[in-house]
C-alpha cells in the first residue's frame, strides 16, 4: 500500500512513545547506570568504568564462568526447543480439521496451555512429574527409567524440555494453522489436476505459503525460550546443581538474591543485546532469503 | 487437507497428552492431602470441593484474584487505547524515523523481564506506585504496548486507503472518522489485540510479584506463599491453579472463531 509522507503522524505515536519511555527506556537507563557504577555504602555510588563488563565476559572469573555456562545452556535449550516445536507444530496443524464441529473445541483446547499463568504451569508440572504422586513421573519410573527431576540433571533437562513443548507448541500450531487456512482452494485444485503427491503439495504449496508465519513463530519462540524463567524456577529451581540455571534465573539470583547490582546490570545489558542481535540477524537473513526468491 | 487415519490419530494422541497435566491438576484439587499422599489414583474416589470453598471464603485469596483481574483489565485498556492511533500512523504514513521507531518498539518484546525486575522496583518505588495495581498494569505495558501496535498495524494494513480518503472528502474530521468509521472496520483486530494483551498480562508473574508487597498481592504471589506454610498443601495449590485457568478458558471460548486469524497477526 502506498503511504503518504506526513510528519504530523508523530502526534499519533506520541502516547505510545510516552508509555514506552516510562515503562522501558527509564528502567533500561537505570540498568545502564548500575552497570558502570559501584556502591560504596548505602546509595553511595561511584564510577566504575567497564569493570563489570570485563569480569562478565572473561570466563576465568567466577561471574564470567557462571555467565558463559548459563548462556551455553540457554542457547542449547532454545535450539532444541525450535528443533522439536516447529516440525511438530506444522505436522499437527496439518492434521487439524479445517471445518466442522471439531474446529472450535480443538482450537480452544490447544490454546489453553498458553493462557495458564506461568507459575501455575510450573506447579502443575512439579506435581505431574513427581515420582510418588505425579502421573508423568510414576509412568516413567514404571517403565523402568530412573527418573527424578530434582536429583538427576538429565531428568531435569528432559522435564523442562517436555514442559516447554507442552506449553508452547500450541503457538506454532495456531500460527501455522492460520497460515494454512489462508491458502486459496484453487491451489489445491490445481495440485489435484496435476496429480501431485501429498508430499509435493506440502513442499511446493503449503511450506512456501507458511514461510511468513513460520518466521514469526520461530522469532517468537526463540525470544521466549531465550528468556525462560518461571517454569525451571518453580520446577527445578535451576538445579540439580546448576544444570537448569538459565540466564534469567541466574540474573534474578544475582540481582535480588545477592543484591550485586553492578554485575547483574552488566549481565542484563549483555543478555538483552545478545537477544536483540540474534533476532536481528535471523530477521535479516530471512528477509534476504525472501528477496533472493523474488529476484 | 490431510486425509487418512494416521494424522487424525496423531492429533488425538497429542490432545490427550496436552490435557493430561491439566486433568491431573483438577484431579489433585478434588482430593484431600492425605488421599493424594496415599498413592496414585487416576479417578478421585471421594471427590471433594473443600479446597475451593476454603479459597472462596478466605479474603486473601479472593482479594488476590480480584487484584490480578484488575491489573490485567487496566493494562488491556491502556495498551489498546494508546496503540490504536500509533498503529494507524504506522500503517498509513511515512514519517521521520518510522522504521527505527518500529524496531525499537519491537525490541521491547525481546527484553527478558528478569532484566527489568529490579529497575522497575526502583522506579515504581520512587514514583509511589509500588504495591498498587497500577504498577503492575504499567509494567506490563512494556511488552503489551509494542505487541498491540504490531498486531493492530497488521489488521489496519488490510483496510483500503480509499476509505480514509472518501471519509475526508465527505467532511469527516479525523477523530470522527477514526471512531465512527475506522474502528468498526477493524473491530475484529481490536478484539484479537485485547485477547493477546489479556493473555500476556495474565500469565506474566515475575514483574507482578516483584512490584507488589501486601496490598496488591496478585494471585500467583499468594500461591507461592502457600508453598512454605505448613509443608506442601498440594491440594490447595492445585485448586488455586485450576481457578487461574478459568478466566483464560472463558476468554478463548469467546474469541475461538478469531483465534486462528489473530495468531497470524493479520499478516499471513
Amino acid at each position: 500500500m502506498k503511504k503518504t509522507i506526513n510528519n504530523r503522524a508523530w502526534f499519533l505515536i506520541a502516547p505510545v512513545v510516552i508509555v514506552v519511555l516510562f515503562s522501558a527506556l527509564l528502567p533500561v537507563m537505570t540498568v545502564v547506570n548500575y552497570s558502570v557504577q559501584d556502591a560504596m555504602a548505602e546509595n553511595h555510588f561511584f564510577w566504575n568504568g567497564d569493570t563489570w563488563f570485563r569480569d562478565l565476559l572473561d570466563p576465568s572469573t567466577e561471574i564470567g564462568a557462571r555467565f558463559s555456562g548459563a548462556l551455553e545452556r540457554n542457547l542449547i535449550f532454545s535450539f532444541v526447543i525450535l528443533l522439536i516445536e516447529v516440525p511438530l507444530g506444522i505436522a499437527l496443524s496439518l492434521a487439524l480439521p479445517r471445518r466442522g464441529w471439531a474446529v472450535g473445541p480443538s482450537l480452544v483446547l490447544i490454546a489453553l496451555p498458553m493462557l495458564i499463568p506461568w507459575n501455575v504451569v510450573g506447579t502443575m508440572w512439579q506435581i505431574f512429574a513427581r515420582a510418588d504422586i505425579g502421573l508423568f513421573g510414576a509412568a516413567l519410573n514404571g517403565l523402568g527409567l530412573n527418573y527424578n527431576d530434582t536429583q538427576d540433571p538429565v531428568s531435569a533437562w528432559f522435564t523442562i524440555l517436555v514442559i516447554d513443548v507442552w506449553h508452547w507448541t500450541p503457538l506454532v500450531i495456531l500460527l501455522s494453522y492460520a497460515g494454512l487456512r489462508a491458502i486459496p482452494d484453487a491451489f489445491y485444485q490445481a495440485a489435484r489436476i496435476d496429480a501431485a503427491s501429498r508430499w509435493a503439495v506440502f513442499l511446493k504449496i503449503e511450506l512456501p505459503k507458511l514461510q511468513r508465519v513460520l518466521v514469526l513463530a520461530i522469532l517468537l519462540r526463540f525470544m521466549q525460550s531465550f528468556m525462560i524463567y518461571t517454569e525451571p524456577f518453580v520446577v527445578t529451581g535451576g538445579g540439580p546443581g546448576n544444570a537448569t540455571t538459565f540466564l534469567s534465573i541466574d540474573l534474578v539470583k544475582i540481582a535480588l538474591g545477592q543484591v550485586d547490582l553492578g554485575s547483574a546490570a552488566a549481565m542484563s545489558l549483555v543478555y538483552y543485546l545478545i537477544t536483540i542481535s540474534l533476532c536481528w540477524i535471523f530477521f535479516t537473513a530471512m528477509s534476504q532469503l525472501d528477496m533472493l526468491k523474488e529476484a | 487437507m490431510t486425509r487418512g487415519v494416521l494424522p487424525k490419530l496423531g492429533l488425538v494422541l497429542y490432545l490427550v497428552c496436552l490435557f493430561l497435566p491439566i486433568y491431573w491438576l483438577i484431579n489433585m484439587s478434588l482430593r484431600t492431602n492425605e488421599d493424594i499422599m496415599s498413592g496414585l489414583v487416576i479417578w478421585p474416589r471421594h471427590p471433594t470441593l473443600i479446597k475451593y470453598f476454603f479459597i472462596f471464603h478466605d479474603p486473601t485469596w479472593v482479594h488476590a484474584f480480584l487484584v490480578s483481574l484488575t491489573y490485567v483489565a487496566i493494562n488491556t485498556v491502556i495498551s489498546v487505547t494508546v496503540a490504536l492511533p500509533a498503529a494507524y500512523a504506522f500503517s498509513r504514513y511515512h514519517f521521520i524515523g518510522d522504521k527505527h521507531l518500529f524496531f525499537w518498539l519491537l525490541t521491547n518484546l525481546m527484553a527478558p523481564t528478569a532484566v527489568f525486575a529490579l529497575p522497575f522496583f526502583n522506579l515504581y518505588y520512587a514514583v509511589g506506585l509500588f504495591d498498587t495495581v497500577w504498577a503492575v498494569a504499567l509494567a506490563h505495558c512494556l511488552f503489551n504496548v509494542p505487541l498491540a501496535v504490531w498486531i493492530l498495524e497488521g489488521f489496519m494494513g488490510g483496510v483500503p486507503r480509499e476509505i480514509d480518503e472518501t471519509a475526508a472528502i465527505d467532511g469527516y474530521s479525523f477523530w470522527r472518522f477514526f471512531v465512527r468509521i475506522f474502528l468498526p472496520l477493524i473491530a475484529n483486530g481490536v478484539g484479537v489485540t485485547a485477547f493477546f494483551c489479556f493473555m500476556f498480562s495474565w500469565v506474566e508473574q515475575l514483574l507482578a510479584t516483584t512490584l507488589t508487597a501486601t496490598k496488591a498481592l496478585p494471585f500467583a504471589a499468594v500461591m507461592s506463599r502457600s508453598y512454605s506454610a505448613s509443608g506442601m498443601d498440594w491440594s490447595l495449590l492445585a485448586a488455586a491453579g485450576v481457578l487461574t485457568m478459568i478466566p483464560g478458558a472463558l476468554v478463548i471460548w469467546f474469541v475461538r472463531n478469531h483465534i486462528a486469524k489473530g495468531f497470524a497477526l493479520g499478516r499471513v
